[in-house]
């Protein structure tokens, strides 16, 4: 597995698990600072994908409480790169 | 018919094994092509079986593909087909007034089987990994409540599960909830995703009914001498029902009436059929049509291809029909392999053609007939020509459960309306296409 430290590496990261999720979606002009709900066709049970692939792929575990931390790509950053390291 | 309200099929769609319309399987049946292949099942290596080919995405996002089921994307391509061919305007239909009730032979197993995979081979049983969408996939309700979603429906979805009487019992179901003023459209027959799943092909083989043939398309031979089983296969066909009187005033083309119908048990064992009671059964479908055995044009027979399933069915259908003269026996698993929940309605609609073409297809794969199958007026080639106004469709399941089903040719004046122009418009394409 490629190691992931960079904010770049987990912006990315959290791309790749949007892009498998949000299949019908263009992710190219995404915002990092705006909420995901408002630029992309996401549910609540999108953002439990979000949450089960985090911790397939890169085993990291996010409690229910901090799933607000997950509302813009920015936020996502924020809060996982103490995560990935 | 001891009902008031007269029931017809305003709108058909459907994918097989070998069509993902009516007008491709109908064509395929009357020229013999097999929608049977050779396919990796997980487990169980090359195995013959029924796959379809439909467009997932035709009617459903990617997203939601990935969400649901196989079973919920075919009941989702056939539900929109259906009224698409029936020319309903969805958007301006109150969609309280329509139930989506479809058969299943069983529903759940795909989607289980695959989670146990991952679990044992990529998971280490780490069962926090277990999909949270595991329990709205399993769900029993899964196929036809996804049609719901994807068609903005408000009105009754459920299932039935009816092993493989499943396809009669949705119509079965459909018409008796439009007779009592339930709902004003229903949406009715059968799915199947059973082909995705290893448990079913291995249950068959251990019970020493998995058909094989180094010829994909000779894998099921129903009503042959040196038959060996059945095809597993996939599919759908979902019918739109209206009650007679709203499809004449909206000026419906109407495929066919259903005149008669029944379903009893065999209460004998799990998986042996009765004869009796498919006697009983089809007897009971005739009295309620009002007609007698030989007013029946076509017999469109269960005949999955084991050998004990295919005898008894024959010799059911010869005590209730061996002395019309007028009635054409035929069947089509040969051709698409058992669909399993979707079997009764998929093959009901095979033989709908008939109507206005006038042709009856033969049943595939006969090489040598089983004399113990050899029924007065098989079509063993075809196809044959007739002047046909009753179809009776046999579909039978395990745990002995019997369904038959009894459509009627309308007259001309109500098929011939402006059924071809319908599906070419651009503004029923656009109503009935959805992007959730």
């Amino acid at each position: 597995m490629q190691t992931i430290q960079t904010a770049v590496q987990v912006r990315q990261a959290v791309l790749n698990i949007i892009e498998d999720i949000a299949l019908d979606e263009d992710l190219t002009n995404i915002k990092d600072d705006l909420a995901l709900r408002d630029q992309l066709d996401l549910d609540s049970m999108d953002f439990l994908d979000i949450v089960m692939e985090l911790k397939k792929r890169h085993k990291i575990e996010v409690p229910q409480n901090d799933y607000p931390q997950l509302a813009s790509l920015q936020s996502c950053v924020d809060y996982l790169m103490p995560k990935f390291q | 018919m001891q009902t008031k309200q007269r029931v017809v099929i305003t709108g058909v769609g459907l994918t097989a094994p070998n069509g993902n319309n009516l007008s491709e399987f109908r064509a395929a049946l009357l020229n013999g092509v097999s929608g049977i292949s050779h396919t990796e099942i997980r487990h169980m290596g090359k195995v013959a079986a029924g796959l379809s080919d439909f467009d997932e995405t035709k009617y459903q996002s990617k997203k939601m593909r990935r969400r649901g089921t196989r079973a919920g994307s075919i009941a989702i391509y056939c539900a929109n087909e259906a009224v698409l061919d029936a020319a309903i305007n969805f958007s301006e239909i109150d969609r309280s007034r329509v139930g989506v009730y479809l058969g299943i032979t069983e529903h759940g197993n795909v989607e289980t089987e695959n989670e146990i995979h991952e679990l044992y081979t990529s998971h280490k049983l780490d069962v926090s990994l277990w999909s949270h969408h595991h329990n709205p996939r399993t769900v029993a309700n899964n196929p036809a409540g996804e049609v719901t979603l994807n068609m903005q429906i408000t009105g009754p979805h459920y299932t039935i599960g009816a092993a493989c009487a499943a396809g009669n019992m949705g119509l079965i179901q459909g018409l008796q909830m439009l007779t009592l003023g339930e709902v004003d459209l229903a949406l009715v027959g059968g799915v199947s995703e059973s082909a995705q799943t290893f448990g079913i092909f291995a249950a068959f083989a251990s019970q020493g009914a998995l058909g094989s043939h180094e010829d994909a398309s000779q894998a099921t031979r129903p009503l042959d001498k040196n038959r060996n089983g059945i095809v597993v296969s996939e599919g759908g066909a979902i019918y739109t029902l209206e009650r007679l009187e709203d499809a004449q005033k909206r000026g419906a083309k109407i495929y066919a009436e259903i005149v008669g119908y029944h379903c009893n048990s065999d209460s004998t064992d799990f998986v042996l059929p009765n004869t009796e009671r498919q006697i009983e059964c089809m007897q009971a479908a005739l009295k309620k049509a009002e007609i007698t055995a030989e007013q029946i044009d076509i017999v469109n027979l269960h005949a999955t291809g084991t050998i004990m399933g295919d005898i008894q069915e024959c010799e059911a259908v010869s005590a209730v029909f061996g002395y019309s003269e007028k009635t054409f026996i035929n069947s089509t698993k040969g051709f698409i392999g058992h669909a399993m929940g979707a079997a009764g309605a998929l093959e009901l609609a095979g033989n709908l053609g008939s109507f206005s073409d006038h042709l009856i297809h033969a049943s595939q794969g006969i090489t040598e007939v089983d004399v113990k199958c050899d029924l007065k007026n098989l079509v063993k080639e075809g196809p044959i020509r007739g002047e046909i106004n009753y179809i009776l469709n046999n579909s039978f399941g395990m745990l002995g459960i019997n369904s038959a089903v009894i459509v009627k040719k309308m007259p001309d004046s109500n098929r011939d309306s402006n059924r071809d122009n319908n599906r070419d418009n651009p503004k029923n394409h656009e109503t009935n296409r959805k992007e959730n």
